[in-house]
């Protein structure tokens, strides 16, 4: 018997001490299906956080690997490799995943196995709720509202502003009810607030009543689709100010439909791949390298890219890869990372900065970055 | 002046009217003669926006872009797609089914619509997403007071005023509008005394679609974006208009459309909400309290 015991004994230490020698976390992200475009670019930011990192020894004095699964955009697919990266790979932390859907079918498994998880990208209110291991890398939709009041009243100098919104969608009412409360709060007046009905195309009756009251600013929480509408009607009934609103307004058909009058818009974005802040440069000089493309890394990349950071982060200073200890790590983060400096809240949502993206001469140019 | 009831909305709703009423017109045509609800007439609105867009893309090398001539040639080209298909449909899906019970007539219309809004948005060079509508005229603002208006509220009024007042001549003078007055009376009567009551239903269909594109192009210059299902609710609102003006009546139709776009404008600015719902308590108000509409004639059964 003693030969075997020793052997087994052997055994287990080398496959202990072979397990010591890295690190592993699981990623997931929807490289395959509907959203695949935001997989590739959430996946190739999570790879290029987790090479700089072993090139510079790792976390913890152990190598990292990125053990990386498809969730084809589906909840139910989804569901199935978060439970494969937890009880398979045994990972000891979650970097995932895009879709709202998708990350709330995953989050009660990463709870109930206290596997601490970061999504990049997912902005369902909901997705944090869900437990106090689950953590997001980007700003959650009301919040825009919030810094798109701080931008129209200092940069701006508005001090008046209207708003006008889809009624049926939570989204864009959530964004003016925020933007809204902050600018009363900065000192300044909402003169009219006006909502529309989805899918309608003609919005000159609100826009009349705004621009009867003369506001410095309208803020307009829409979709690209009726935000170029609403800009088009707006300048037609004589309208010349600015227009602020979400990240809604990012879409190359925005210039498209609106043309010429949604120049002198803005809108807030997670990040701006044209900013000059050292963190972006450097960070969009190294995906380009890595990737060998010429194309600027979108935002998804650049927040799957922080989410990887800021889990790695915590974990080295957790001091020890237990779900326990890194939870408690990440709820204390204070970090710059491409995106902004990030801080996380009561509810595990990052306090932290946003773009600001104007729309000049047809293009999305870099204007400013305003911090909560 | 208030910030509701001010010339600013008022310009705003003659602009929504003008588009309603040349759909309207069409719909209330083809009731006049047929007394059939055609409720594929939004989507002929829509091809000729599609229309519009092709001979934009197909025209503008030739000719400078905001000339005169590409707009014509972009409104023709409207006109001729929404009454062609109009012809198209008549003749394949509403003709065969000419002498039998209304009620499949108007299943078939419902067909009609969801083939061309499912069709062309299936096929890969429309598609079902959103597309932006290009500038076809430079658009200028015209301040009136405390009012602005641009070159486009002209031009929406204009086009539609022209083509009303163009059919109102064709019905009370021509000798096609006399067949048209002749079959809407009563079409076995029209057929005894030699007219081809086929040939008057294709021309109805014809004018009918034509003015239903033109507004297609309308609505994608003063509203440019375009997508396959765009013809949903003007359609609704149009037939709305037309029932409140009276179906099968030419002025009611126009009068019901002004009154609708009016209405649906200073709703929206007494409370945002209210706009879209206005059309349809209008709807229910009509059919409780005069279903034959304002200038519609008595009639015991209408649909």
């Amino acid at each position: 018997m003693r030969p075997y015991a020793f052997v087994a004994a052997l055994l287990v230490f080398v496959a202990l001490s072979a397990g010591a020698q890295e690190i592993k976390i699981g990623g997931i992200g929807p490289v395959t299906g509907e959203a695949a475009t935001f997989g590739v670019s959430t996946k190739n930011g999570m790879t290029l956080a987790v090479e700089e990192w072993n090139a510079k020894g790792g976390v913890l004095g152990k190598k990292i690997k990125l053990v990386f699964a498809d969730d084809k955009g589906d909840p139910a697919e989804g569901a199935t490799v978060y439970t494969k990266l937890i009880q398979q790979d045994k990972v000891v932390a979650l970097v995932g995943t895009v879709m709202s859907k998708v990350t709330l079918a995953g989050a009660p498994i990463a709870q109930a196995a206290k596997v601490p998880m970061i999504s990049p990208t997912s902005t369902n209110e909901k997705v944090t709720q869900v437990g106090d291991y689950i953590f997001r890398a980007c700003f959650i939709d009301p919040f825009q509202g919030t810094v798109g009041a701080k931008f129209a009243y200092n940069d701006l100098k508005a001090r008046t502003a209207a708003c006008i919104f889809d009624v049926g969608n939570d989204y864009t009412k959530g964004l003016s009810e925020n933007f809204q409360k902050a600018f009363l709060a900065l000192g300044g007046k909402v003169v009219a607030y006006e909502a529309h009905p989805t899918g309608t195309t003609d919005f000159k009756a609100q826009l009349t009543k705004i621009i009867q009251a003369k506001p410095d600013v309208i803020y307009c929480s829409d979709y690209y689709n009726d935000d170029a509408l609403i800009a088009t009607q707006a300048r037609e009934l004589g309208y010349t100010g600015p227009f602020v609103g979400g990240d809604g307004w990012d879409s190359a058909d925005l210039v498209k439909i609106g043309g010429a009058a949604v120049e002198n818009c803005f809108f807030t974005n997670h990040y701006a791949p044209d900013a000059t802040t050292p963190a972006v440069l450097t960070f969009v000089k190294n995906y380009k390298a890595r990737f060998k493309t010429s194309d600027a890394p979108d935002a998804l990349a650049a927040l799957g890219y922080d989410a990887m950071y800021i889990m790695l982060d915590a974990i080295k200073r957790a001091g020890k890869a237990d779900g326990v200890k890194i939870k408690e790590a990440l709820a204390k983060t204070d970090l710059a990372v491409v995106s902004g400096q990030v801080k996380f809240d009561a509810n595990r949502n990052p306090i932290k900065a946003a773009a600001i993206i104007e729309i000049k001469g047809g293009k999305q140019v870099y204007r400013t970055t305003v911090n909560p | 002046m208030g910030s509701i009831v001010n010339t600013q909305q008022i310009i705003n709703g003659l602009q929504v009217g003008s588009i309603y009423a040349l759909i309207a017109l069409g719909y209330t045509m083809v009731y006049g003669i047929v007394r059939l609800i055609n409720f594929a007439h939004g989507d002929f609105f829509m091809l000729g926006a599609y229309a519009a867009y092709a001979a934009f893309y197909l025209f503008n090398t030739w000719f400078a872009k905001g000339s005169g001539i590409l707009a014509f040639i972009v409104l023709l080209a409207s006109m001729a797609a929404g009454g062609g298909v109009a012809l198209l449909s008549n003749r394949f899906a509403y003709k065969p089914l000419r002498y039998k019970p209304k009620l499949s007539s108007l299943i078939t219309a419902i067909g009609v619509s969801m083939f061309l809004e499912y069709f062309f948005s299936a096929l890969p060079a429309i598609g079902p997403s959103f597309r932006a509508f290009p500038t076809v005229l430079p658009k200028r603002q015209i301040p009136i007071g405390q009012a602005t208006i641009s070159n486009y509220v002209v031009i929406d009024l204009a086009v539609a005023a022209i083509l009303m007042i163009g059919l109102t001549l064709l019905v009370k003078k021509s000798s096609l509008g006399k067949a048209m007055r002749a079959v809407s009376q009563d079409k076995d009567a029209a057929r005894l005394m030699g007219i081809d009551v086929e040939k008057v239903i294709g021309w109805t269909f014809l004018i009918g679609g034509a003015f239903a594109g033109a507004a297609g192009l309308l609505s994608g210059m003063t509203y440019p974006r375009i997508f396959p299902y765009m013809g949903i609710q003007p359609g609704l609102k149009a037939f709305i208009a037309a029932v409140l003006g009276g179906i099968g009546n030419i002025p009611g139709a126009v009068l019901g459309a002004y009154i609708m776009g009016l209405a649906e404008t200073f709703a929206s600015a007494y409370n945002s909400l209210l706009g879209e719902g206005i059309a349809f308590a209008i709807l229910i108000v009509v059919l409780l309290v005069r279903p034959r509409g304002i200038l519609g004639e008595k009639i015991a059964d209408k649909i």
